[in-house]
C-alpha cells in the first residue's frame, strides 16, 4: 500500500474535501441507520397502542432523516468533484511533461499504446478509487460495525446468526475480484493482440491484397478473436458464481434470522417492531457487505494502477540539462565528433560498439556528406549531435563545448535535424513548418510579415509550393488528424521545417529519398545557396546528394575511414566506389577512363553503344566488389 | 446529402429521413446477427423473469412470517413459520441460480454477437477497394473496429445485464406491491412522476456532456500519441513546452467535461434519493394509519417499506449504462455504414479458372476516372506480351501507379478491360488472380512476426530453406542473418529497428517467393543503399527474364534492365520503345536520361 500512500502528493491540497466527503457519507449511512430505528418506534408505539395522531410526527422524523441523508449523499459527491478531477489533471500533466523529458531510448523501450493506457484509463481509476473507493471502504467498514453492533443490541443471537452468515460473503467478494481482476488483465492483453491484428490488416492491406492473404489474416484474427472470447466467458462464469453467492449467502442467513426472529416474538423475547426494524436495518447493511470484497479489490486495482503510474515517474532521465550550462550567442557552427562511442543498451555483448571511436570535425559552414552500408549507424550518429541519445564514450562539441554542457533547448536552437521518416503533427502546415521558431507565432502584423517571408523561403528551397494549393493553403491541417500527404510531401515539408529554423548547423537523415529525380535536383539546387553559409551535416544514399556536400566522410564498421571530396574517395577508396557508385555510374566512369575528355562530346549512338559494353565490365566489376566485400 | 454507407458519418445532425434510414440499417444489422440465437434468447428471457420474481418474494415472505408466523406460533403451529423460512431460503436459491444461468448464457449470446460482427467487419474490409481504403483513411476503419466495437461490448458485457434486470426488477417490485397493498402501491406509482422528470432532465443533461466527453478524451489521447511517436522531432524543434501548454489545455478541458458528468451525477443520485426517502416516508405514514385502524397488517406495512426502498436501487446503475447504450447504439450506427459499403472490386460470380498464367496482359480501351469529370487514364490500348519487363517512366502523377494497379486488380477499369492471358481480370477466380500477378510497393509493410513469416507471406506454405533461398536471391540473407535471432527475428511493430531500405528487401524476397507470372515493382527500390540495389538488380535480371514485369522507378539506373519503356505524362503513354530507341531519339525519354547523366558529374 506504499504506492497508494504516496499518491497523497498529489492529492496535496484536496485532502480536506476528501476527508468532508468521506464524513458526509458517513453521516449519510449512519443516518440511514436510525430510520429503521425509527420504524420501530412506530410498530411499537403509535401502531401498537392505536394512536393515529402519533405515526405523523414520527413519519415526518423518516422523511427528514430520508431529506437530510439524500442531502449529505450528494454533499459527498459534490465535495470530490473539483479536487478528485484535478488530481487526476495534474497526474495527468505530471506525466506528460516527465515523458515529453525522457530521453528517445526510454521511448524506444515502451510502445506508445502502453504509455497511453497509463495516461488515461490508470489515471481516471486512480481518480475514481480516490473519491469513491477510498472514501466508501472507510465509510462501509463503519457502517458495518455499527450496524452490526445495533442489530446485536437488539438482540444478540440474531445479530450473531447475521455476522457469523455474512462472513462467507467478504472471503468470496475477495476471492472473486483477485480471479477476475487476473481474467480481466488477459483480456485486455487479449483485446490489445487483436486490436493490433486489426492495425496490421489494414496498415498492411495493400500487402494482403497483392498476395491474396486475406483469409491468412482472417484465420490469425479469428484466432485471436476465439480466444479473447473465451476469456470473456470464463469472466462471466465468474461473474455468474459470485452472484449466486451474492443472492443465497443472504437468503441463508435471512431464512435463519426470519425463522428465529418470529420464534423469539412468539416467546416474548422480542417485540414485532424489533423484528421489523432488524429486518430493515439488514437491508441497508446489504450492500456495504457485499461490497467490502470489491472494494478491497479496487484497492489494488488502484495500487496496480498507481505503480504504473510511479514505474514511469521514477525512471531516471539519463539525459538532463547541466547544473551549470554554458551558452554561445551567435554559434559558428563547428562540429566536432572526437573518438566517440555509442552503443544501445539492449545491443547483445557479442556485438561491438555501434560507433566505435568517430573523429570528424565540420568546419564553419562546410556541408558534409556522411556515406555508409545501411545500418551502420550514420542516423544514430546524426542524433547525438542534439542529444537525442548522448555518446557512450569521446564527446561531441560545437564551438568546441561540449553538447553536453548546454541546455537541450539552446543546442537544439543551434541545431536543426530532419528526419527520413517525416513526421508532421496535427496542425496546419504553417504551424509545422514553423515549428522551430516560436518566436514567429502570434498574430502581431510584424511578426506575421516575418513568419510568413520565412515561410514562404524555406516552402521555396524545399520545392513545396504544393501547399498553396491545399484546400486550405498553408492552413490546412496536416498530421494524424489532417489531409493525409505522401511520403515525398512530408519529407518537403519536414525539409522546410529544418530550413525554417535558421539554425547555425543543420542535420539532414536522407532527407530526398522520397522524393522523384526532378523535384529532388530543385530541392538540391536550391539548397546549395543556404548550405553556402550554413554547417551541414547530411546522410546520404545517392551520388545526387552528395553532390550538396564540400567534403565526404566514409563510414564504416563505426568508424569515419576516410574524408574528402567526392573525386577523391571515388579515386583512393575501393569501399566509397562500391557504396556510391551505381551500375550505370561504374559504366560511365569506365568510360571516362577510356575517354577521358572533360566535357564529354553530345551523346551519340555509337557512344551508347560504348557505354552499354562498358556496364558489363562494370557490372562484372561490381560483382568483383561484392565479393569482396562479403568475404572481408 | 446521401447517407449511404459511411457517407455523413461525421456529420452530427440528420434529417428525419436519413435517421430513419441510419436506425433502419443498424437495427437490420442487429436483427440479422440476433437471428440465429433466437433460442438462447428465450431461455435467458424466462431465466430473467423467473429470478426477478424470485428475487422480490423476499418482503413479502417476511410480511407473512410476521403476519401469520407469528400468532401462529403462539397457537404452537409450525408450518406459516417453517414455511416463511423455508420459502425464503428457496427464493433465494432459485433466484442465485438463475441469475448465474442468465449471466451465462448472456455472455454466450453477446460473445457471439461479438465475434460474428468483428469477423464481418474484418472480411468486409478486406474485401473492400482500396479506393475506398484511401479516401475512408486507415484510422478511421481501426476505430470502427475497435473503439467502436468496444463501445457495443461495453453495453453487451454489463450494461445491457444491469440494464434489462434493473428494469425487471423494478417492473416485478411495482407489480408485488400494487398486489400485496394496492394504495403503498400507488404512492410508488406516484412517485413515477418526479422519477420521470429527474431521469428525463439527467438524459438529456448527461446526452450532450458524454458526447462532448468522448470528444475531448480523442483530442487527449491524439495529442499524446502524436507526441510519443514523434518524440524525436518534437525534441529536435524544442516542442516540449509548447506541448504541455496545449497538452494543459486538452486535459482541463477533458476535466471540466468530466467535472460537469460527475456533477450530473451528484444531483442525479441524490434527487433519487430524496425521491425514495420521500416515497418511504408517504408509504409509512399512509401505512401507519391503516394499521391503526385495522386495514393493515404490521408486516405488510413493512414488506410496503422495503419494496419501496428497494423500488430505487437499480436507476443509478441503469443511468450509467443508458450513456454506454447511446454510444453502443451509434457505433453500430457507424459499423452498418460500413458493412453497406459496396466493394467498387468485388469478387467475380462465375470465377474462370486460369492454372498456369502465361503472363500476357493486355488493355482494351481502357479508361480509369476517380470521377466522372476527370479521366486520370484517358482510354488507351496496350499490349504486354509474355515475358516483357516494361519501365514506366513519367513524373508524379502522371497515371504509373493506376496503370500499375489496375494491373493488380487493385482497382477496376471505369471502361474497357484488363485481361490476363485472355481473361478479363473480373472474372478471374481471386486466387489465380493473386497468384499470377503481384505488387511491390514502395511503402514495404512488415507484419509483426519473425522475418521468415514476414517472406513466408509470399507462399504461406514455403519451407525455410525456400525462404532462405528467397532471401538469398534478393540479397537479404546477409543483413537477416547477421540479426540478433536471425530468420527468427521479431520485426517488431511497424518494422522496429529493421531499416527502411532492409524492409524493402524483405519484401522482394516475398515477391521473389511467390513466384508470380507477372511482377508489378512500384518504387520498390526507392530506400535501398546503392549496393543492395546493386545486388536488386542483378537478382531481377535472372528473376525477371522469364516473366512479365512492370517496373516502376525514379531512378533510370533501374530502367537499364527493361526490354521496353513507356513513358507518362498526364494520364497519357507519350513514348513507348526499348530504351534505345528513346535515348537515341530525341522526346521525354531522351532528355531525362540526358539529365541523368549530368547529374552524375
Amino acid at each position: 500500500m506504499r504506492a497508494l500512500w504516496r499518491l497523497r502528493a498529489f492529492v496535496g491540497p484536496a485532502m480536506p474535501a476528501f476527508v468532508g466527503s468521506m464524513l458526509a457519507a458517513l453521516v449519510a449511512q449512519l443516518i440511514a441507520l436510525t430510520i429503521p430505528q425509527v420504524l420501530q418506534q412506530i410498530v411499537d408505539g403509535p401502531l401498537a397502542n392505536r394512536d393515529a395522531a402519533a405515526v405523523v410526527p414520527l413519519a415526518l422524523l423518516v422523511f427528514g432523516l430520508g431529506a437530510v441523508e439524500a442531502l449529505l449523499y450528494g454533499l459527498r459527491r459534490w465535495l470530490v468533484v473539483g479536487p478528485g478531477t484535478r488530481v487526476e489533471a495534474r497526474m495527468r500533466n505530471t506525466l506528460y511533461a516527465k515523458l515529453q523529458d525522457l530521453p528517445v531510448n526510454f521511448h524506444d523501450k515502451w510502445p506508445s499504446g502502453q504509455l497511453l493506457s497509463r495516461a488515461v484509463s490508470d489515471l481516471g481509476l486512480i481518480r475514481r478509487w480516490l473519491s469513491f473507493g477510498l472514501v466508501l471502504t472507510v465509510v462501509n467498514v463503519i457502517v458495518i460495525i455499527v450496524g452490526v453492533g445495533i442489530l446485536m443490541s437488539m438482540n444478540w443471537l440474531l445479530g450473531l446468526i447475521f455476522l457469523v452468515c455474512s462472513l462467507p460473503l467478504w472471503w468470496a467478494g475477495y476471492r472473486f475480484e483477485g480471479r477476475y481482476s487476473e481474467k480481466s488483465r488477459l483480456s485486455q492483453d487479449q483485446a490489445g493482440d487483436l486490436a493490433t491484428a486489426v492495425e496490421e490488416s489494414v496498415h498492411g492491406i495493400r500487402v494482403l491484397k497483392a498476395f491474396g492473404r486475406g483469409k491468412h489474416a482472417l484465420s490469425n484474427f479469428r484466432s485471436q478473436a476465439e480466444s479473447l472470447r473465451s476469456t470473456e466467458i470464463a469472466k462471466a462464469r465468474l461473474d455468474a458464481d459470485i452472484w449466486v453467492w451474492i443472492m443465497v449467502v443472504p437468503a441463508i442467513a435471512l431464512s435463519i434470522c426470519l425463522t428465529v426472529g418470529i420464534w423469539l416474538a412468539a416467546q416474548g423475547q422480542l417485540s414485532v417492531g424489533e423484528l421489523v426494524a432488524f429486518f430493515a436495518t439488514a437491508t441497508v447493511l446489504a450492500w456495504p457487505i457485499e461490497s467490502i470484497g470489491f472494494m478491497l479489490a479496487f484497492a489494488l486495482d488502484a495500487r496496480t494502477a498507481t505503480d504504473r503510474f510511479f514505474d514511469i515517474i521514477d525512471s531516471e532521465n539519463t539525459i538532463v540539462d547541466p547544473a551549470e550550462p554554458r551558452s554561445l550567442d551567435r554559434p559558428r557552427g563547428e562540429l566536432a565528433f572526437t573518438d566517440v562511442h555509442f552503443r544501445y543498451q539492449d545491443s547483445p555483448e557479442r556485438f561491438g560498439d555501434l560507433l566505435d571511436g568517430i573523429d570528424l570535425v565540420l568546419t564553419p559552414g562546410e556541408t558534409m556528406a556522411l556515406v555508409g552500408l545501411t545500418g551502420c549507424g550514420k542516423t544514430t550518429l546524426t542524433a547525438l549531435t542534439t542529444r537525442l541519445y548522448d555518446v557512450t564514450g569521446g564527446s561531441v562539441t560545437l564551438d568546441g563545448v561540449d553538447v553536453r554542457a548546454f541546455k537541450r533547448e539552446e543546442l537544439r536552437t543551434h541545431i536543426a535535424m530532419a528526419f527520413e521518416d517525416a513526421t508532421l503533427f496535427s496542425a496546419s502546415v504553417r504551424e509545422n513548418v514553423l515549428l522551430g521558431r516560436p518566436e514567429l507565432a502570434g498574430d502581431d502584423p510584424s511578426v506575421r510579415a516575418e513568419a510568413d517571408r520565412v515561410l514562404e523561403q524555406a516552402l521555396a528551397i524545399a520545392q513545396a509550393a504544393f501547399a498553396y494549393d491545399l484546400p486550405e493553403g498553408l492552413d490546412t491541417r496536416v498530421g494524424e488528424e489532417g489531409m493525409s500527404l505522401s511520403g515525398g510531401q512530408r519529407q518537403r515539408l519536414a525539409l522546410a521545417r529544418a530550413v525554417a529554423a535558421k539554425p547555425a548547423v543543420l542535420v539532414l537523415d536522407d532527407p530526398l529519398s522520397a522524393l522523384d529525380v526532378t523535384t529532388e535536383a530543385k530541392v538540391e539546387a536550391a539548397l546549395r545557396e543556404i548550405l553556402a553559409s550554413t554547417t551541414a551535416l547530411i546522410v546520404a544514399h545517392r551520388p545526387s546528394t552528395v553532390m550538396l556536400a564540400d567534403r565526404v566522410a566514409l563510414m564504416e564498421d563505426g568508424r569515419i575511414t576516410a574524408v574528402g571530396t567526392h573525386s577523391e574517395l571515388l579515386r583512393e577508396s575501393e569501399h566509397y566506389r562500391f557504396v556510391i557508385t551505381s551500375l550505370e555510374e561504374d559504366a560511365r566512369l569506365a568510360a571516362t577512363v577510356e575517354d577521358p575528355g572533360p566535357d564529354p562530346a553530345p551523346e551519340t549512338a555509337s557512344q551508347t553503344e560504348q557505354t552499354i559494353a562498358a556496364e558489363f565490365e562494370a557490372e562484372a566489376r561490381a560483382e568483383r566488389a561484392t565479393r569482396e566485400e562479403a568475404t572481408r | 446529402m446521401s447517407v449511404t454507407g459511411v457517407q455523413g458519418e461525421e456529420r452530427d445532425e440528420y434529417s428525419k429521413t436519413e435517421s430513419a434510414q441510419i436506425r433502419a440499417r443498424s437495427r437490420a444489422l442487429l436483427g440479422s446477427l440476433l437471428a440465429p440465437l433466437h433460442a438462447k434468447l428465450w431461455v435467458t428471457a424466462a431465466a430473467i423473469v423467473v429470478s426477478s420474481a424470485a428475487q422480490v418474494a423476499g418482503p413479502a415472505l417476511i410480511a407473512y412470517g410476521i403476519d401469520q408466523g407469528i400468532p401462529a406460533l403462539i397457537n404452537q403451529n409450525w408450518f406459516p413459520v417453517a414455511f416463511a423460512g423455508l420459502a425464503y431460503l428457496f427464493t433465494g436459491l432459485i433466484g442465485g441460480v438463475l441469475i448465474a444461468t442468465y449471466i451465462r448464457i448472456s455472455a454466450r449470446i453477446s460473445q457471439a454477437v461479438l465475434i460474428d460482427l468483428r469477423t464481418r467487419v474484418f472480411l468486409h474490409t478486406q474485401r473492400l477497394s482500396l479506393e475506398f481504403h484511401e479516401s475512408y483513411t486507415s484510422g478511421r476503419i481501426i476505430s470502427r473496429q475497435t473503439s467502436d466495437l468496444d463501445a457495443i461490448r461495453e453495453l453487451l458485457d454489463e450494461g445491457l445485464t444491469l440494464l434489462v434486470r434493473g428494469l425487471m426488477y423494478m417492473v416485478f417490485t411495482a407489480v408485488m406491491l400494487l398486489i400485496i397493498d394496492a394504495p403503498s402501491g400507488l404512492v410508488l406509482l406516484a412517485s413515477l412522476i418526479p422519477l420521470g422528470i429527474l431521469t428525463r432532465w439527467f438524459q438529456l443533461r448527461s446526452q450532450a456532456q458524454f458526447r462532448r466527453s468522448r470528444v475531448a478524451s480523442a483530442r487527449l489521447i491524439v495529442q499524446f500519441v502524436e507526441t510519443m511517436t514523434g518524440i524525436r522531432a518534437v525534441k529536435a524543434f524544442r516542442k516540449e513546452k509548447r506541448n504541455e501548454e496545449e497538452f494543459g489545455r486538452l486535459v482541463e478541458d477533458y476535466r471540466g467535461v468530466n467535472a460537469r458528468v460527475l456533477g450530473l451525477f451528484a444531483v442525479f443520485n441524490p434527487g433519487l434519493a430524496l425521491i425514495g426517502n420521500t416515497a418511504v416516508a408517504v408509504t409509512l405514514l399512509w401505512g401507519g394509519f391503516r394499521v391503526v385502524d385495522g386495514s393493515l397488517e404490521v408486516g405488510v406495512l413493512l414488506a410496503a417499506v422495503l419494496y419501496t426502498k428497494r423500488f430505487f436501487d437499480p436507476m443509478e446503475d441503469m443511468a450509467m449504462f443508458y450513456n454506454g447504450y447511446q454510444s453502443a447504439s451509434s457505433a453500430l450506427e457507424k459499423i452498418s455504414g460500413v458493412l453497406e459499403e459496396q466493394p467498387s472490386v468485388p469478387d467475380p460470380a462465375k470465377p474462370v479458372d486460369l492454372w498456369k498464367a502465361e503472363g500476357t496482359v493486355r488493355f482494351d480501351g481502357v479508361r480509369f476516372a476517380y470521377t466522372p469529370d476527370r479521366d486520370v487514364l484517358p482510354e488507351f490500348d496496350l499490349e504486354i506480351p509474355a515475358g516483357q519487363t516494361i519501365a514506366l517512366v513519367g513524373s508524379t502523377g502522371a497515371g504509373k501507379t493506376t496503370l500499375a494497379k489496375l494491373i493488380s486488380r487493385f482497382y477496376d477499369p471505369s471502361d474497357g478491360r484488363v485481361s490476363l492471358d485472355g481473361v478479363d481480370l473480373r472474372d478471374l477466380h481471386p486466387k489465380d488472380l493473386r497468384r499470377a500477378i503481384v505488387m511491390v510497393t514502395q511503402e514495404a509493410y512488415l507484419f509483426s512476426g519473425t522475418v521468415a513469416d514476414n517472406i513466408a507471406i509470399g507462399k504461406p506454405d514455403a519451407t525455410l530453406d525456400e525462404i532462405k533461398d528467397a532471401a538469398r536471391a534478393v540479397g537479404a540473407h546477409d543483413f537477416i542473418e547477421s540479426l540478433p535471432n536471425g530468420y527468427d527475428s521479431d520485426v517488431n511493430k511497424r518494422g522496429g529497428r529493421v531499416s527502411a531500405g532492409q524492409r524493402q528487401l524483405i519484401s522482394f524476397a516475398r515477391a521473389f517467393l511467390a513466384d508470380p507470372a507477372v511482377l508489378i515493382l512500384d518504387e520498390a527500390t526507392s530506400s535501398l543503399d546503392i549496393p543492395s540495389e546493386r545486388l536488386v538488380q542483378q537478382a531481377l535480371q535472372t528473376l525477371l527474364a522469364d516473366r512479365t514485369a512492370v517496373i516502376i522507378a525514379h531512378r533510370l539506373s533501374t530502367v537499364s534492365i527493361a526490354d521496353r519503356v513507356l513513358v507518362m505524362e498526364h494520364g497519357r503513354i507519350v513514348e513507348d520503345g526499348s530504351p534505345e530507341q528513346l535515348i537515341a531519339g530525341t522526346g521525354r525519354f531522351a532528355q531525362l536520361h540526358a539529365a541523368w547523366r549530368d547529374s552524375l558529374v
